[in-house]
């Protein structure tokens, strides 16, 4: 019988209970020190904001959560999942439950709207023609772009490459979505449909999310608004129940995390980085 | 420009050689492995196979047409232009066939591989394809590298074939031999062992065109001008590696064969 110690049983609940989990995870790139040491769990149905300024290694952090890259030192867990002990093949079996949109949205430019978004199903071949066009229409109908089905990414806007690009991620309904940058470089009408999409998503998906971006107000929307399925729309939520969204900040500075809490307390902080940060 | 010290530069060599090899050993490895994307290697059998074929048949006709001519002066002192056939014949088959065709198809596709990999990379879209659960050794390197081994054999027939046609041409228009006594020579002077030398190099220069495009495409780093210098690299490699290997391969096949011992 295996005896496990009251650390290992921590450590299991908590690896169980979290969607990812990072412990003590450190990476350099060329002798330059990216991340040190840093941990951090993100909650089943959690949405976690991660900021700091640029190369403060956010996207990185979405990078190594999905194994596209491996730390230097440190554990990570996904979905109860070892990812830094997986082999690649391993790891392409747990991709298939985690969703990513890419900063740039990384479709692939031979390929249409429909190809871009079945990929995933395309791939696997379990699905047939008819439900796959069901699926791929529906998903795409979530980001409202259901008319580009037949365009291929070139022929898109910025924001519609980004929108289509969720519709990618969020087609198998995974458990964790990753978001990097998903806002930068639109405008601010753009931004707020694409907040608007990550808002819908967790409130009618429930899945836990890793967000990162420049803009504050896109995190502190996220957290003080909520998504009315009747009226297919953003609402804020109403002062009393401000707290009962599952959504928690993360500030990354020299490759610490110098904050991990609330909105709440982010606003209270008397760290001056932070103070001067959301200023 | 920034200089490097001697030994870093080595040491950089010496990991770029270790990578390349570690590529080309797991795209073989991933051949035996499913899913088999049949349909990206039909593709891709398409676009290279197909798409070089303009190319590899006006370098073979030309390369056998000037074979000829250049050739007819030294053979007409000799007083044996009746050989014309047998030398081009030879040549073609053995050599400038599987070379020429094998530097053609680098020029072409080894750049091709590498820019289309290598947009794919700076565009993070093979971070994605990994990301959605795909392998990108299995759906992008492995199809690249069946097809180009596959069908160098092939473009490597067709230019022979051409240049003896280039050769023809040479014989009968400006030489006015007789084109059955050229084909009669061209044919009966070639052995097996002539035939096997040529069909050997054409998979091995294939496996090196697309390893080093997948490697050079893969390995892009910073942005367009990145994608650039990888597509140039690569094609120089590529180019550089054929020439090598044909003087080993040659020799190595001389060696093996009784008959040029």
């Amino acid at each position: 019988m295996e005896i496990s110690s009251p650390l290992v049983s921590a450590e299991r609940v908590l690896t169980a209970a979290s969607a990812i989990v990072f412990d003590n995870v450190s990476i350099a790139f060329q002798g330059h020190q990216v991340l040190d040491d840093i941990s951090f769990h993100l909650a089943q149905g959690e949405t976690k904001a991660l900021f700091g300024v640029a190369g403060s290694g956010k996207s990185i952090i979405l990078k190594l959560a999905l194994g596209l890259i491996k730390p230097d030192s440190g554990r990570i867990w996904v979905l109860g999942e070892e990812v830094t002990a997986l082999r690649e093949d391993e790891l392409f079996e747990l991709r298939r439950r985690i969703g990513m949109v890419f900063q740039e949205s990384a479709l692939f430019d031979s390929l249409t709207v429909r190809d871009n978004v079945a990929f995933r199903m395309l791939e696997e071949g379990k699905v047939g023609a008819g439900e796959l066009e069901r699926r791929v229409r529906k998903a795409l109908g979530f980001v409202e772009l259901e008319h580009t089905i037949d365009m291929f990414p070139g022929e898109l806007s910025g924001g519609m490459k980004r929108r289509v690009a969720i519709a990618r991620a969020m087609i198998n309904q995974p458990e964790v979505l990753l978001y990097d940058s998903p806002t930068g470089g639109l405008d601010p009408v753009t931004s707020t449909t694409i907040i608007e999409l990550l808002v819908k998503q967790r409130d009618v998906s429930r899945s836990g999310s890793l967000l990162v971006t420049h803009r504050l107000q896109d995190a502190f929307t996220m957290a003080s608004h909520y998504f009315d399925v009747t009226t297919n729309q953003m609402l804020p939520l109403p002062p009393g129940k401000r707290g009962q969204i599952s959504m928690s900040f993360l500030v990354l500075r020299d490759g610490h995390i110098i904050f991990d809490g609330s909105a709440h307390d982010l606003r209270q902080s008397r760290d001056e980085y932070i103070r001067e940060y959301i200023s | 420009m920034e200089l490097i010290s001697p030994s870093e530069f080595a040491k950089e060599k010496v990991l770029a050689v270790q990578e390349y090899c570690l590529l080309a050993a797991r795209s073989i490895g991933s051949l035996w492995q499913r899913p088999r994307y049949l349909r990206d290697i039909m593709i891709q059998c398409d676009l290279i196979g197909v798409g070089s074929l303009p190319i590899v048949i006006l370098t073979g006709f030309f390369t056998g047409f000037v074979f000829a001519l250049q050739s007819a002066n030294s053979l007409q002192r000799f007083g044996s232009l009746s050989l014309i056939g047998e030398l081009v014949s030879l040549s073609m088959v053995r050599e400038l066939g599987p070379v020429l065709t094998g530097l053609m198809v680098a020029g072409r596709n080894a750049s091709g591989i590498a820019s289309e990999l290598g947009s794919m990379m700076v565009t993070e879209q093979i971070d994605a394809m990994r990301a959605l659960g795909t392998n990108p050794m299995k759906k992008l390197i492995a199809p690249r590298i069946v097809a180009t081994v596959f069908m160098l054999i092939f473009l490597t027939i067709i230019s022979d074939l051409m240049g003896l046609f280039g050769g023809m041409v040479v014989a009968k228009v400006l030489l006015r031999l007789d084109v059955r006594e050229y084909w009669t020579t061209a044919w009966e002077s070639l052995v097996f062992d002539d035939v096997i030398m040529g069909l050997i190099k054409p998979p091995i220069f294939g496996f090196l065109i697309a390893t080093i495009g997948c490697f050079y495409g893969i390995n892009s780093r910073g942005g367009t001008q990145g994608v650039g210098r990888a597509t140039t690299q690569a094609v120089v490699a590529a180019s550089v590696l054929i020439l090598l290997t044909d003087a080993v391969v040659t020799r190595l096949l001389m060696l093996t064969f009784a008959g040029y011992r």
